[in-house]
């Protein structure tokens, strides 16, 4: 299994990476495009500000590679969010993949949302063995919209979008790299998709 | 719903274990690494590891137990003491840490909340503030406690909140140490004036205090050291009688 995690300089990513070893997988961090096409699994993290990792994508032409990817590849927080079409964050237009905008969060409740909450109305192999109302660890201050790909959901003032599939593209808002033994396992379930 | 979050702090001198008693007498407490899993077992939300080491070769040796943490532990720690640049929080990022607090770095030079904010993400900058009441009125303090300032606690939350801090973290240095409870008082003034997490700090003697310090509080999160680390209050034991006080936690 070769896994990529791909490092485009956005963030803490040596948290996923030792999630995966703890799993028994070394991820190789890349940001070359010949090193994450031939990949069998990818992972697009991010942390950070919207428009300047968006940036850093295009500097180096994966914002045309990633969406073209045929692999499994998943989003994790501010991965998700750039795989959708727009975020409010810095104005940026996403990569489009998830057919649904990001928007932040209301004043109504702290932001950014930072701690624990449940993940519920589960539709994804992604979450196979994750039972509903599962605790997941979440930082963020932007939020996806509902659309038809969404495959489980939060509330935090608002009912929104927290991970979202299209084929072989899955996004989860959550941070299951740091979710413990359930976050593991959701990582698990996606090196066996 | 997001729960309330229940935050074990470790004092780290050179990659080891201590706990302040009023920040002063220090007893060793063990490895971190062995704690840390051990905690992230038992029910710990986050971790906050504060560095109190004085030498340069002892904040490397954090950075290698900061290292060993990420490897080891599935939740989320912070990583504070000692903080004043953006090199420093690169360094502690790059090790696997999550967050970092600073503390006096940024009263002596508040532009460093900004720039952590904008090249790391407001996410990870939590912001530990040190007041006591002088005459009724809460002053921030600086090195432990140790030195006061004339700047006013609420006054100063608010300028970090508006500099890009994602959390403020707030010890009062009268309840810290005393087991009498938090300062729910200072807490529910700084969770009502500002929109960040607001974590409680300094005073957990009993579980009502916890219970005491989300209702009246309004804290987001709280955090003690002694009563978790002599296993005064079992953090499961704590978290299901926070859920029975129709308190949410993870459980």
């Amino acid at each position: 299994m070769k896994l990529v995690i791909i490092n485009y300089g956005a963030g803490n990513i040596k948290s996923i990476q030792f999630a995966f070893n703890r799993l028994g997988i070394d991820a190789i961090l890349s940001n070359d495009p010949e090193e994450i096409l031939s990949a069998d699994k990818i992972i697009f993290p991010g942390v950070g500000e919207a428009s300047s990792a968006m940036k850093k994508l295009q500097e180096t032409g994966l914002d045309t590679l990633i969406p073209n990817l045929k692999q499994p590849i998943l989003g994790i927080c501010l991965g998700m969010q750039l795989l959708c079409n727009s975020t409010e964050e810095g104005n940026t237009k996403g990569l489009g993949v998830f057919n649904t905008n990001v928007k932040r969060f209301s004043n109504e409740v702290k932001v950014p949302q930072m701690g624990w909450n449940v993940i519920k109305n589960l539709k994804s192999d992604l979450f196979s063995g994750i039972k509903e109302n599962e605790y997941m660890y979440l930082v963020h201050s932007y939020y996806a919209e509902h659309c038809k790909q969404t495959i489980a959901t939060t509330d935090y003032g608002i009912n929104y979008a927290s991970a979202l599939q299209h084929n072989n593209f899955f996004g989860v808002q959550f941070h299951p790299e740091k979710s413990s033994l359930a976050g593991e396992k959701i990582l698990d379930n996606f090196l066996k998709l | 719903m997001l729960t309330k979050r229940i935050i074990p702090c470790l004092d780290i001198k050179n990659g080891r274990t201590v706990k302040g008693v009023n920040f002063v007498d220090l007893r060793d407490a063990g490895d971190p690494v062995v704690l840390a899993k051990q905690y992230a077992d038992r029910g710990a939300d986050e971790l906050v590891f504060l560095d109190i080491s004085a030498t340069l070769e002892g904040r490397a040796t954090t950075l290698e137990m900061v290292l060993h943490v990420a490897e080891q532990v599935n939740i989320p720690f912070t990583v504070g003491g000692g903080i004043s640049s953006v090199e420093d929080v690169n360094a502690l990022l790059q090790c696997g840490a999550d967050k970092v607090s600073i503390n006096s770095s940024a009263v002596k030079r508040p532009e460093l909340v900004n720039e952590l904010a904008d090249k790391f993400g407001s996410q990870c900058v939590v912001v530990a503030i040190d007041a006591k009441q002088i005459n009724g009125n809460w002053k921030v303090h600086l090195a432990g406690g140790s030195i006061p300032t004339d700047i006013d606690l609420f006054e100063w939350a608010k300028e970090v909140e508006q500099r890009g801090a994602g959390e403020i973290l707030f010890t009062s240095m009268d309840h810290d140490g005393t087991k009498n409870g938090f300062a729910n008082e200072a807490l529910a003034k700084l969770s009502e004036e500002l929109n960040i997490p607001i974590i409680a700090s300094g005073g957990a003697g009993t579980i009502q205090h916890f219970i005491d310090t989300f209702k009246i509080g309004k804290a987001d999160a709280a955090l003690a050291a002694s009563v978790f680390h002599y296993g005064e209050i079992p953090i499961l034991d704590l978290k299901n009688e926070l859920k029975n006080n129709n308190i949410s936690v993870r459980l």
